[in-house]
């Protein structure tokens, strides 16, 4: 298991990166904490003629308030969501999720804005983006842009990246007081890709949900927000009938593919649990 | 400890204490040498294209362009390689009627499994021999796949081996006692079909080899990662037709085996015919996917079983039929069959039943070759048995200890018999199952159980009895025409500064052989441990002998080193006495002095022995000849094989929404005879016991429909984890075995032997309350779900 030769170049700023891309084509991977890329490269399920390296580019640094948002870098760490003071204050969703997400060795080195870059469907940050309607700056030949999380995630490993752009930051609106937040996933070990997975946030007043959004992981193409269950939820204290009704709404939100070891069935009837607990949280105010 | 006192009960014995492996903290530092970290001069790095094909003709293979490739040695096919090696067949003579087609490096026409190795290349560097085999085009025409037991049995059905009447390689019978009559007058029958996944071991350390053939010598030099150098001697020997005398195996540091690192692979041969071919040395280490398809796998039976009781819960007889698929082909050479073998042999064996019946079918199919791996055979006896003991229990209305208590074979009956012909020499099934019941609080967590019931969580709590065989005399594969010893042997010399070195032929693979060995010569010898260096692997530096594997380190090896100790200490009292002008007979060795054996008084250094003996022998009487080297074979006399035996516990919770399953405690009390060092004993017990409560959650090697292994990555492939596993709480009974001075048994698989079934019957246990059943290994939240019709 050995990677096919590859040339290497170190990027010092965002317009380093992008000539050197530019110029290589198609050939070219950006690389950062290179936890899906170098299994990748090792299987030769990829083999890029040129690695540009983007981990010293000091832009892509740094988590920070920014107007109503929190700023994340893209090159901030999974295991800095655990020990950054403001994520666990302004996006505590995403600290909810870190510690799920892989093994410390993994989150020592995986970048929250390679996550969302690969967006893999069983991934936990990139189904947050959803929950927490993130925005994704994206840097590129014709410029900057930012796009919400709800237009990124376009198909199996697809997003609105186009070849050549770089994921530069990732702005999360700021956590409320009249907010709450649930995240939990199943899986079969601790650190495995979870079967299904889950989190949420809501806005209330008193016990009535003015807003939710909710999103899983590991049940289809992409991540997923359950806009039928959401819906359901809107406008109505959580009761137990509440729960079941969105529960239920989850048949008309979630198709999930067939796989060799887990029927469909059985992951809607997951998810359906999963929901139905993390609302119960919720309820409980957690 | 309740074995009776002998000499090795004294209180300062090294035999019974615990202490660290000399070399855990070699290893734990990084400076462990293993076989990926040799760099040879002139070494080259070999890799395999592997068939994409469960099934399919080779029709034609192009290598031209990757031999172009700059960098590349060497592109080897099976002919290539069937010119200087003779084919090798896996069958054993005392497997009476069994069948296996002859094997090759690399196959010539066909391939038989998906991974199957085709072609070789040999490169300056790994990543180079890879690039080469992206340039090599193989084409391949389809065959019928034969992936599933019901496929391979279908009259008609495609053959794995063209020629052949049917898929079958080997059918065996077992009957005694009327076993018809039996059910016939029983008041309760239970019946079940069970089915067990296939897994695979998943070392730390995959497979590893450095073949170095010097032309010059006529010697070949063969650094393997392997249980057994002296059975690769042999074989590497008679394939590649080198004297056994210029073939050297070096078994350096091992990550781990547990069964797998003794069988012939194919990769590994060519390995060796490679550097024959070059003349230079060849490395090929196999990575984590590479392991996944051409390691051994084991288990993949179906057991349909039956059991009959009176009405007070007596058990009177079992009935068995055993179907387990086995891959293309038997393993070489100790064949596929040992473990449905060993299945449908120790079905029963806690109990005192004779009745019974079985009929083992091994089967071929287009998969890898499954084998020996850790516990053959016990798990999937023990899980159907004990299940069918708990199904029984249910319906008698007994507690599964009181049926248990009931049917076992009391610890005063000794010898005894197996309902399949086994002889036990003494077991102590009560005195486990006592100590078992005051272990785990039965009552207590009975009680707990139907209190959370209550609530609506639902725990299980299971218990399973197991039988295990260790010490193997020839009776397993010497008198089936294999070359494979059950003897053992070591060299002990004291040295010119007064420490001992021994070599010995038991090998050590992570699991303690040489801090038990170094402990025994100590022990024997009156020596400091740290002044006993153990000395293991080579074939031209250690005798002949089994090395390790089922279970027989301990016992035979350990036997070994002890009289071989005591021959050095004979020689050692005899120059002393000598020196000292006394009888031999009034001295003794403590601590490394001298003493009178009445007072104990200190009379002299052995030191200051072995200095006049090497330095200064003009000092001893005229004709005195100091024999400060002995040697000693030991091989294992009396009972064919040392059955231990013991009982294992379980508490755990079922989570009847998503179908997880938590262990929450484990328990075992297990008898291995004299326990040599607790520490050891009880680490392989939980280890053990951890790959027990993998196969039961969650290892299984899954397969398409067109024979893909689906989940050949440890991404996908789940072993246990530390955050998964219990605590595991371990009791002793020891039972030395009569056999020998030393009086040890194995315990190496005691633990995965019963942990398995132990699950299965808490799981079923737990799931109680809904009518729910649950008979396949391993136990998934998807078999829960379904099972609790969830979805």
């Amino acid at each position: 298991m050995k990677a096919r030769a590859f040339s290497y170049f170190r990027a010092a700023t965002i317009d380093q990166a992008l000539d050197a891309h530019a110029r290589a084509g198609e050939d070219a991977r950006f690389i950062a904490g290179g936890q899906s890329l170098v299994p990748a490269l090792s299987l030769r399920l990829q083999a890029p003629r040129l690695l540009i390296d983007i981990t010293h580019i000091d832009e892509l640094r740094g988590v920070r308030r920014d107007g109503g948002y929190l700023r994340i870098g893209a090159l901030t760490r999974h295991c800095e969501m655990l020990s950054e003071p403001l994520i666990a204050e302004f996006a505590p969703l995403l600290h909810a999720a870190a510690p799920f997400v892989a093994h410390p060795a993994i989150r020592n080195r995986g970048t929250f804005g390679g996550s969302i870059a690969l967006a893999d469907p069983a991934s936990e940050f990139p189904a947050m983006t959803l929950a927490l309607d993130a925005e994704i700056e994206i840097a590129g030949p014709s410029g900057s842009r930012r796009v919400k999380a709800d237009d990124f995630f376009v198909e199996l490993f697809e997003t609105a990246l186009q070849p050549g752009e770089l994921i530069t930051a990732i702005y999360v609106p700021l956590f409320k007081a009249d907010q709450r937040f649930a995240f939990d996933e199943l899986a079969r070990r601790r650190g495995d890709y979870a079967l299904v997975g889950c989190g949420m946030l809501a806005t209330f007043t008193g016990d009535r949900i003015d807003d939710i959004r909710i999103s899983f992981f590991s049940v289809g193409n992409t991540p997923m927000r359950v806009k039928g269950a959401e819906l359901t939820l809107i406008g109505s204290s959580l009761d137990a009938e509440r729960i079941a009704a969105a529960q239920a709404a989850l048949e008309g939100d979630l198709a999930p593919p067939d796989s060799d070891e887990i029927p469909p069935a059985m992951r809607l009837h997951l998810a359906r649990v999963l929901l139905g607990r993390l609302l119960g949280r919720l309820c409980e105010g957690e | 400890m309740s074995a009776p006192l002998t000499s090795l009960d004294r209180p300062n014995s090294y035999i019974g204490r615990s202490v660290p492996r000399p070399n855990a903290k070699r290893l734990l530092a990084g400076r462990g040498r293993y076989v990926s970290d040799l760099r040879l001069p002139r070494m080259l790095y070999a890799a395999f294209l592997r068939s994409p094909y469960a099934h399919a003709k080779i029709v034609s293979i192009n290598a031209q362009q990757a031999r172009m490739l700059e960098g590349v040695h060497l592109v080897a096919t099976g002919a290539d390689l069937a010119r200087i090696c003779t084919p090798w067949t896996g069958t054993l003579d005392h497997f009476k009627g069994m069948t296996s087609a002859p094997q090759l490096p690399l196959p010539l026409d066909r391939v038989v499994w998906a991974g199957q190795a085709v072609v070789a290349v040999v490169a300056e560097s790994r990543a180079i021999a890879e690039d080469a085999l992206e340039l090599i085009e193989v084409d391949y025409e389809d065959l019928p796949v034969v992936v599933d037991i019901d496929g391979a049995r279908e009259a008609g059905g495609p053959l794995i081996n063209p020629g052949s009447a049917n898929n079958t390689c080997f059918r065996s019978q077992l009957d005694s006692g009327p076993v018809n009559e039996a059910f016939a007058q029983a008041a309760h029958v239970v019946e079940e079909e069970f089915s067990f996944g296939r897994h695979t071991a998943v070392t730390l350390e995959p497979r590893a080899i450095v073949a170095d053939y010097d032309p010059a010598a006529g010697a070949l030099t063969v650094h393997h990662a392997t249980q057994t150098p002296y059975q690769f001697q042999d074989l590497y020997s008679r394939h590649y037709k080198i004297p056994e005398a210029r073939v050297r195996v070096i078994a350096t540091d091992i990550g781990g085996s547990f069964g797998m690192k003794l069988h012939v692979y194919h990769e590994d041969m060519a390995v060796v015919g490679l550097s024959i071919l070059l003349g230079r040395p060849v490395k090929y280490v196999a990575d984590r996917i590479e392991s996944f398809v051409s390691d051994i796998h084991a288990r993949d039976h179906r057991v349909r079983a039956r059991m009959a009781l009176d009405a007070k819960g007596e058990i009177l007889a079992m009935d068995v039929l055993d179907l387990t698929a086995i891959g293309a082909f038997s393993t070489y050479p100790r064949t596929s069959v040992v473990e449905g073998n060993q299945v449908i042999r120790l079905m029963g064996a806690p109990y005192r039943f004779k009745n019974y019946r079985a009929t083992l079918e091994v089967i071929f199919q287009n998969k890898v070759q499954t084998s020996q791996y850790r516990a053959v055979g016990h798990p999937i006896a023990c899980a159907v048995t004990e299940r069918l003991v708990d199904m029984a229990a249910a319906k008698v209305g007994l507690d599964p200890f009181a049926i248990r208590a009931q049917n076992v074979i009391a610890d005063d009956a000794y010898p005894q018999t197996s309902p399949s012909g086994y002889r036990f020499e003494a077991l102590s099934h009560q005195a486990c199952l006592k100590q078992l019941h005051e272990m785990m609080d039965h009552d207590a967590l009975r009680a707990e159980q139907a209190d959370l019931r209550k609530r609506g969580i639902y725990r299980g709590i299971g218990i399973a009895a197991f039988v295990e065989i260790t010490n193997p005399s020839p009776a397993f594969y010497g008198v089936g025409g294999a070359r494979i010893s059950s003897q053992d042997g070591a060299i002990l010399s004291l040295t010119p500064s007064g420490e001992v070195r021994c070599l010995i032929s038991v090998t050590e693979q992570g699991q303690g052989t040489e801090a038990i060995i170094s402990q025994i010569v100590a022990d024997q010898l009156g020596l400091a441990q740290e002044h006993v260096k153990v000395i293991t692997g080579d074939t031209e530096v250690t005798p002949h002998g089994g090395a390790t594997w089922a279970c027989r380190g301990a016992g035979i090896g350990g036997e070994t080193a002890l009289q071989a100790a005591r021959a050095l200490k004979r020689n050692i009292l005899e120059i002393a006495a000598l020196i000292l002008q006394e009888q031999p007979s009034a001295l003794d060795i403590i601590d490394g002095e001298v003493v009178d054996a009445a007072t104990r008084n200190r009379r002299m250094p052995i030191s200051e022995i072995a200095r006049i003996a090497y330095f200064r022998s003009d000092t001893l009487p005229p004709g005195t000849q100091a024999q400060l080297t002995v040697s000693h074979h030991f091989a294992p006399q009396g009972y064919p094989f040392a059955f231990t035996n013991g009982i294992q516990g379980c508490s755990l919770e079922v989570d009847v929404e998503t179908g997880f399953i938590k262990v929450l405690k484990h328990f075992i009390v297990e008898d291995c005879g004299r326990v040599i060092n607790p520490m050891l004993v009880d680490e392989q017990l939980r280890g053990g016991i951890v790959q027990g409560l993998g196969a039961a959650l969650f290892e299984e090697c899954r397969y398409s429909e067109t024979g893909q292994l689906v989940n050949g990555s440890l991404a996908d492939y789940l072993v246990p984890m530390p955050m998964e596993m219990p605590d595991i709480v371990i009791g002793h009974v020891e039972t030395p075995t009569a056999d020998t001075e030393l009086g040890a048994k194995g315990v190496g698989e005691a633990g995965t032997a019963a942990a398995s079934a132990c699950v299965l019957n808490a799981v079923n246990d737990a799931l109680t309350p809904f009518g729910a059943t649950i008979n396949s290994i391993p136990i998934t939240p998807t078999k829960i779900l379904k099972a609790l019709k969830r979805f």
